[in-house]
Parts: C-alpha cells; structure tokens; sequence
C-alpha cells in the first residue's frame, strides 16, 4: 500500500508532480470547470507567483480572472470576501503567510463570521492560501507558522497538506466548500515531487491519514514534520521501534476519531508540529487526548514537539534550531518509549 | 556657499561644501559595491536567504540624508542597504550581519531585510512593505513630545503607498503636524506590479493633496534634485511645520530579488535606465563644477572597491551565534 497515495476513492492516472505543480493543476481545473472561480493575489499575473505556484495560469486565464492585486493585503482579502458573498469563488493568495497578519480583521471579523452575524442568509465560498514556514532564510517576517491563530477562529477551516496529492485535492475540496477555508502550504515542499492522480478529485476535510503504521509510539505530526516524522520513524524501525504516524492534514475541524483510535493502540502520543509550542496545534491534539478514554491507555506522558519561543531568526544554524529537526524526534521518541507513568 | 559658486549652479554645489559632496559620492561607491560584493557572496553561496538590491537608487538614499544629523531618524525598507550606508553605517557590520555573524548589526538574526543601525538613527529595515510607516510617525510623534529636535525621514516604495498603513499614517501625521518626510521611492514597480496598474494617481507626490500637506515628485537618479527636496521638507519639519511628502522617481537596474526572472519589462527599459546612471551624473556633476578632478573620482571609487573587498574578508572571520542563545532578546532581560 503507498501510504502517501490520496485516501479518497481515486481513479485517476497517476503522475509524478511536485507540490507546486499539484496546487497549479488544481487551480486550473478550477478556473476551467467554473466561471465564478477567479484567483486575487500579488504577482500571481506575469511574474507567477512568489512561489511560481500560479505559472502561467494568467495566459490561459487572462488577467480579469488571475487578478494582480496592488499591495494591499487588507483590502484585497477583504474584496475576495465581498465576492464571495456575491456570487463569485475566490480563490486568495498571500504572498507569505506572514501578510495574514495584515489581513486579519476581514479574514477574522468579516470572512468568518458573516454568515453566523447574519443567521446564515449568507455564505462565504473564499480559499486562502498561505506559504508558510521556515528555511528559506527570509528570517522573522516571512518565516512563520500561523495556522494556529486562524485554528483558533469559528467559521474558519483550515487544511495543511503535505503531499503533493493532498495540495490538490484538499484545494478542490476547500473549493466545493461553502465556508472559508484557509490552507496554509509549506514552502520548503512546492519542490516536493510525489504521485498525483489526473483529472478532479477531492481529499476531504477533517479527515487526518495514517502514513505508516505502527504499534508502539503515534507521531501526529502536521505539514513538513509528516516527512521528518517518517523519517525517524525508518531509523527508529531499525532499534525496533515501530512507529505509526498520522498526518493531521486538517486543523480545524480536527480529525479526533483517526487520532484517539492511534493513541488507544499504540499507548504513546508525540506531537510535532512547526508553529511555536505553546498554545499550538500540538497543544489542542494533546487536550483532545487528555479529555478522552484514549488518557487511559497512555503508558507515558504526552510529548510535544513544536518551535521555539522565539521569532524564526535569520542565521542558518539558529533557524534550524527553532523547529523541530529529525534528531529532535528520534531523541524525543526513543524517551518516550523508554518511559512509563 | 562659497563665493567662487555660480547662483545658478545645482543647489548640491551651492549647499554644500566640496568635502560634504566628495563624502557623498564616496557613499554612493560604497552603496553599489556592498551591493555588488554581497550579490557576489550570495553566488558564492555565502549568504543564507534572498536579498533586494538598489543598485541604480544610489542618489536617492544619498540626496535624501544630506539634510540629516546623526540625530535625526529613519525607518528603511527591505530594500535597504542604500538608506543604511546613506546614514552612515559600518559596511563591514552590515556584512557580518549578512553572513549570519554575532557581529553583524542584529547579531546575525535579521539579516539583509533587517538591518538596523540604531546609534546612527536607522531605526531599521522592514520585511513589512508599508510597515515602517507607521513607525516613523511614531519616532516622529516621540520627537515632537519629547523635544529632541530629530527629524524623521521615512523611506519606503511605490508599492508601499497602497497599504493602508501608509494613508492612516500620512492623515496622523498631518493632523498632528509631526516631524517627519515621507520618501517614496518610485521605480516604477512594486515587485511585478508596475504603477500603472496598482495606483489610481498618476504621480504618487498627488497623494499629498489627501492628507494637506506639500508633495513633490522629483529626478531620484539626480543627487542634488532629492538633497533640495528633502531639505525644504526638513526644514518644514524643524520649524514645526508638519510633514511633507517626497517622490523619488528612480530605478532599480536588478530584479526584485534573486527570484526576479524580469518577465514583467523589456531589456531596452532597463538599458534605458542604465544610461541615467546615478553615479555616473554625480561625479559628472562634481568633474563640471570643479569639485573633484577625474583622477579624484576614480580614487574614490577604487577606495570604495577596496573597503568593500576589506570588509568582506573581515567580516566572514566574526563569530557565529551561539546555539544556547535562540531566544535571548525575545524579552528584555530584567536584572534581578
Ligand atoms: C505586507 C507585504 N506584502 C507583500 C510583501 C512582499 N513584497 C516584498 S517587497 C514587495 C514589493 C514592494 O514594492 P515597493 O514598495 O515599490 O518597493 P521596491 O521593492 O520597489 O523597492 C513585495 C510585494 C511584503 N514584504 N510585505
Ligand atoms: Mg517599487
């Protein structure tokens, strides 16, 4: 079984893209099966996207439907609202996660709370999309992981997929949703080549995948940490530590049944995720955890691995060393399993 | 002025003296040799990250911190290098801090979108387009509360001047009347995006009329028209007048940054351009006016290839951070 393949049922052939070229393949299947879809975003026209993501969809597309957006990050996201609730299915893109930031009050106050003010006379069918994460050396400000203050929103879903599958088919299904849906890409993997299937498929929201399995430690990881969870988890194979790991893939609504049926069979949870540690992803994963009958067939305390209390710094050791790295799961990995409570 | 000078000669020849306009062209050398010397690290694989060059921008960092002490501020933009040497910092320093060093101007955390130099009043480049805008209204608001006299110069932009933070801050500025020169430094795109298809106004100087005060849109590629401009703007400022705004009109010769493939001009554009060198029309202007000889010019510029090649050798022998050190800084630390 490839544990990287998509989950839903797909038939499609499949290929070899890189995470890029999956978002750009799901775009353009958006724009050519709807006429409301239009994509908003800075250089996403001519110059193809910081990240090259949106190519040279503008030339198929024209530019009244791939929008170059002033530098207005405000302004913009909440014009994608305005259209949504009108009519159209925007599809945003901001050039670096870290611009939600300037975004936050239509993406926070307005796009996620509209149809709930208005009692549900609307809907608001937006995708956001945000590069995120470190290791490009861009340091503070185009460094971060923010899917968890846009987790912490009603009204909001948000989606971190880490393969190139995922990318498409949680973009087509954040694009049948009615309800804004935040995706958040890492940008060290739009290099990433893996299998995707052709034509139109979906990968659901809310539903995490189990990547390996394993009996004696679950790794829940989100986004970049899957492939250093995977990782580990060869190396840890080879003492005879067999690992499972689940790929959350969905932040809010969170997938509590795949992961609490992990936790019950392996007795060991470790959360790792790139957003910083404290009030995190891993953090949510670990209540979820705590306030269910999966408490009591843990055999250890519940690790958390997450990035360092401090801003992503510029220097490339230091970087590095503000999230978690391989050696930091295998260590955190191989206490656990020795440890019992 | 000295006597000997023409009334109608520019006012950078009437303003200042040779040695202030020999230092002023010695600080655009230096400008587009750090800058060439940190393009060659950065093929050499030295430089961690991206980096936005200003090379062919040089007057307007220059002209535009002529009228400034060592007191006086400004806030900076990711494409800020110029403005950093402009306001006098240590080119070695700004490399350290390139290479990552514990001895670069942010202890290597900030790298080349971060560079401050706060000593010399550089409150700092910004990886926010539009986000020192704000900041400098506020430098501006402590200096007015606090009596220091400093006057603040914001650079930042075309693409800057559609944040909101630029209009929000512009209004609080004019309204309270602070101490402060907003530079907006045209060339022409804000990454792809030419002005043409961002920006309602035509010249960004109209924005001006919104917020009541003076705007002006003059030659960036021309040392001595941004020096004169900036220089009433400041004057306003100390008088107590309010702000002003500034348009530089320049352009960059290199693309956004190193993942520029230039799709959005032509070749002949940037040629174009290349021919309004801004150096070039400096030292040409100090050679009319008798200030500097040739050979004067080629020294400075040789003097500018061996500091540079100096401070880069220097500056990749600093150390590096301590791994022990991640968070230092995150808070201010309270002495027991
Ligand atoms: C809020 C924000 N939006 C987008 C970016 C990405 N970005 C960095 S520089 C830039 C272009 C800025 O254009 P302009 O203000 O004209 O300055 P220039 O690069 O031309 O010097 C963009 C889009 C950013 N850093 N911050
Ligand atoms: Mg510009």
């Amino acid at each position: 079984m490839n544990m990287m393949a998509p989950t839903a049922e797909v038939e499609g052939e499949l290929r070899e893209l890189s995470y890029a070229e999956a978002i750009r393949e799901a775009l353009d299947i958006a724009l050519g099966e709807d006429e409301r879809v239009i994509l908003m975003g800075e250089d996403i026209g001519v110059y193809g996207g910081a990240f090259q993501v949106t190519g040279d969809l503008v030339h198929k597309y024209g530019e009244e439907r791939v929008i170059d957006t002033p530098i207005s990050e405000l302004g913009g996201a909440g014009v994608s609202v305005g259209a949504a609730m009108c009519g159209l299915k925007p599809i945003f893109e901001f050039q670096f996660s870290d611009f939600a930031a300037l975004a936050m009050e239509q993406i926070v106050n307005q796009a996620a709370k509209v149809r709930f003010m208005l009692g549900g006379a609307v809907s608001v069918p937006l995708v956001m999309r945000f590069p995120a994460g470190s290791g490009t050396g861009a340091a503070a400000q185009h460094s971060q992981s923010l899917e968890a203050w846009l987790g912490h929103v009603p009204g909001l879903k948000v989606v971190q997929p880490s393969t190139p599958a995922d990318a498409k088919g949680l973009l087509l299904a954040a694009l049948d949703d009615p309800d804004p849906v935040m995706i958040f890409e890492h940008k060290l993997l739009y290099k990433m080549k893996g299998e995707v299937p052709a034509g139109r498929y979906t990968t659901p929201i809310g539903v995490a995948a189990v990547r390996r399995e394993g009996t004696d430690l679950t790794i829940v990881a989100t986004s970049i940490m899957v492939h250093k969870a995977l990782a580990a988890a060869e190396e840890l194979a080879k003492d005879g530590i067999d690992v499972e790991v689940v790929d959350l893939r969905t932040v809010r609504p969170m997938d509590r049944d795949t992961v609490l049926a992990s936790v019950r069979k392996t007795g060991r949870l470790l959360c790792v995720y790139e957003g910083v540690k404290t009030l995190g992803v891993g953090a949510e994963v670990s209540a979820m955890v705590a306030e269910s009958d999966a408490f009591d067939y843990l055999d250890a305390p519940i690790v958390r691995l997450g990035g360092a209390e401090c801003p992503i710094p510029y220097n490339p050791e230091l970087e590095k060393a503000a999230v978690p790295q391989v050696p930091d799961i295998l260590r955190a990995a191989r206490q656990l399993v020795k440890a019992e409570v | 002025m000295p006597d000997s000078v023409d009334g109608n000669a520019p006012f950078a020849i009437r303003q200042y003296s040779a040695d202030e306009l020999k230092a002023a062209l010695r600080k655009m050398y230096l400008i587009r040799k750090f800058e060439e010397g940190a393009e060659e690290s950065y093929t050499r694989g030295l430089i961690h990250g991206t980096m936005h060059l200003s090379i062919g921008q040089e007057a307007s960092a220059v002209g535009a911190c002529m009228p400034l002490t060592d007191h006086d501020k400004i806030t900076s933009t990711h494409r800020g290098h110029g403005h950093c040497v402009a306001k006098g910092a240590d080119v070695e320093k700004m490399f350290a801090e390139f290479f990552g060093k514990e001895t670069g101007y942010c202890r290597g955390r900030g790298g080349s979108m971060h560079i401050a130099d706060v000593a010399k009043g550089n409150l700092g480049a910004n990886g926010i387009v539009g986000g020192d805008i704000p900041i400098a209204v506020g430098s501006a608001l402590a200096a007015k509360r606090l009596g220091s006299g400093a006057v603040t110069v914001c650079f930042f932009g075309d693409g800057a001047n559609n944040e909101g933070a630029f209009h929000e801050a512009l209004n609080m500025a004019a309204v309270w009347k602070l101490p402060v020169v907003f530079v907006c430094e045209n060339n022409k795109y804000g990454m792809s995006t030419s002005t043409a298809r961002s920006t309602a106004v035509k010249s960004i100087a109209e924005r001006a009329a919104s917020y009541s005060m003076p705007g002006l849109s003059v030659d960036g590629n021309d040392f001595s028209a941004v020096a004169e401009a900036v220089d009433t703007a400041v004057a306003r400022a100390r008088a107590g007048e309010g702000p002003s705004l500034v348009e530089s009109v320049t352009y960059r010769w290199r693309g956004h940054s190193k993942s520029d493939r230039n799709r959005y001009r032509t070749k002949e554009e940037i040629a174009e351009w290349m021919d309004k060198d801004p150096i070039k029309r400096m030292a040409e202007m100090l050679l009319a006016h008798k200030i500097l000889s040739a050979d004067a010019v080629a020294e400075l510029e040789a003097e500018a290839d061996r500091e540079i090649a100096a401070a880069i050798e220097a500056a990749k022998a600093g150390p590096d951070p301590e791994a022990g050190d991640l968070t230092r800084d995150v808070y201010t630390e309270l002495a027991a």
